[in-house]
């Protein structure tokens, strides 16, 4: 019905829950601009307090690992166990390690 | 991620695999509970699946705002206008989660609203019936609303990721929907003579086409085996109506108020309820077009969007300004 108009771009909304918290991707929607994408992220995502402060980013500017290559991406990882503390045998004398 | 436009590097199907061993790695990745995620190969069907399932439940958020939006200008109270626009509005939140979802497999919005517009897509027969008194806003909340999360709490876990995650945030927001819409029907089966006939009457007109959303017997449905397979759909719907039935006939009793089915009565050795049987003649009408208020409701929505359209074209003209400014700004 609006075949001269397309949908306005995707935005990724990303919302800090509480002070302290790290912003958590939640979700998409479509605006016009940016002021408009945080106008409507906060009545989509955030109706219930569920906010202090929102990102968004257009979804075209993401660019994201492919997961049909994630075992080969990660793979240098899984090798390194030292790389994790429970890896070390410590005495149990030893305190404060 | 709720999208279609991520810019991932690298084309996505080594060509070595054919189509038989990837579906294979797909079915074992569901059969293991792993999420499918946007990106990740999955069957053409299963694809079509799930945009045709999401679409139309979109669609049904989007237009089940519309028995209750009636109602708003005219609730019994300040109170009482202010919960049911949060109500609406969740609804209308409901929609837009789940356009999102279904973008991420490859459809676009404007396609889905034009379908939906067109007249070409479904939506829930349940939101084809009137709702010409008070007590319906209750009854949709406490029958409709229900039967919704029965269907609803399920796909919270269906293999599909961003439909998945949708799902568990509609199903956080719908209880409140329930409980409001119970608290209405209370009030009125507790006040007058009047007030509890209005709630008897809303029942009866609610009672079979709620037991109609889950959809037709499992013998008949046509999509069910495939759609469990894929974990799409966790129950089939004549196990999610009685789980239905077994929940609300006690709710009815604690109010009062009288199932409308004559044939329903408790079977103590199967501890479930027994009921009559629907007019699944009346539901194939309804899903056909030639309900009450089919017409009415794609006209009102068709209205709804043709008087936004200016305000669609002024904000994308201000976008456009704006980023032709700070072009020109930057050169």
């Amino acid at each position: 019905m609006d075949a001269e108009q397309a949908d306005w771009p995707l935005f990724e909304v990303f919302v800090r829950a509480r002070a302290g918290l790290d912003h958590k991707h939640v979700g998409s929607l479509h605006a016009s601009d940016a002021r408009m994408a945080l106008d409507h992220a906060r009545d989509l995502y955030t109706r219930r307090e569920e906010g202090v402060s929102i990102w968004v980013v257009r979804s075209s500017e993401i660019t994201a690992s492919d997961p049909s290559e994630a075992d080969a991406f990660f793979e240098p990882a899984r090798d390194k166990v030292y790389r994790h503390p429970t890896f070390y045998d410590i005495p149990p004398e030893v305190k404060t390690l | 991620m709720y999208t279609q436009a991520l810019d991932a590097p690298g084309a996505g199907l080594p060509p070595t695999q054919d189509e038989g061993e990837l579906e294979r790695h797909f079915q074992a990745r569901v059969d293991a509970e792993r999420k499918i995620e946007a990106k990740d190969w999955m069957p053409a069907r299963y694809r079509a699946t799930l945009i045709r399932q999401i679409a139309q439940h979109a669609h049904s958020e989007i237009v089940g705002m519309l028995p209750e939006g009636n109602w708003i200008t005219r609730a019994p109270t300040l109170l009482r206008k202010c919960i049911l626009i949060a109500k609406v509005q969740d609804e209308g939140g409901h929609g837009a989660y789940l356009y999102s979802a279904a973008e991420t497999l490859g459809v676009s919005r404007a396609e889905m609203i034009d379908q939906l517009l067109a007249g070409k897509a479904k939506y829930s027969s349940i939101f084809n019936y009137p709702t010409p008194t008070w007590a319906d806003v209750g009854a949709i909340g406490w029958l409709v609303d229900g039967a919704a999360i029965m269907n609803q709490i399920p796909l919270c876990r269906c293999s599909y990721g961003p439909y998945a995650r949708a799902m568990v945030r509609i199903c956080r927001e719908e209880s409140f929907h329930q409980r409001q819409g119970f608290e209405i029907m209370l009030r009125l089966a507790q006040g007058t003579a009047a007030q509890k006939r209005m709630a008897q009457d809303a029942l009866d007109r609610w009672w079979w086409p709620a037991l109609m959303m889950f959809g037709p017997p499992d013998a008949q449905s046509t999509h069910s085996g495939e759609s469990q397979r894929w974990k799409i759909k966790r129950f089939s719907n004549d196990e999610l109506r009685q789980k239905f039935v077994d929940f609300t006939v006690p709710q009815a009793q604690f109010l009062g108020l009288a199932v409308p089915d004559p044939a329903l009565k408790w079977n103590e050795a199967q501890s479930r309820f027994e009921f009559g049987g629907i007019d699944w003649n009346e539901f194939e009408q309804v899903l056909r077009g030639n309900g009450p208020c089919n017409a009415e409701r794609l006209a009102a929505r068709r209205e709804a969007h043709a008087q936004g359209a200016w305000v669609r074209a002024a904000a994308s003209a201000y976008a456009e300004k704006q980023r032709v400014r700070a072009a020109s700004r930057a050169a």
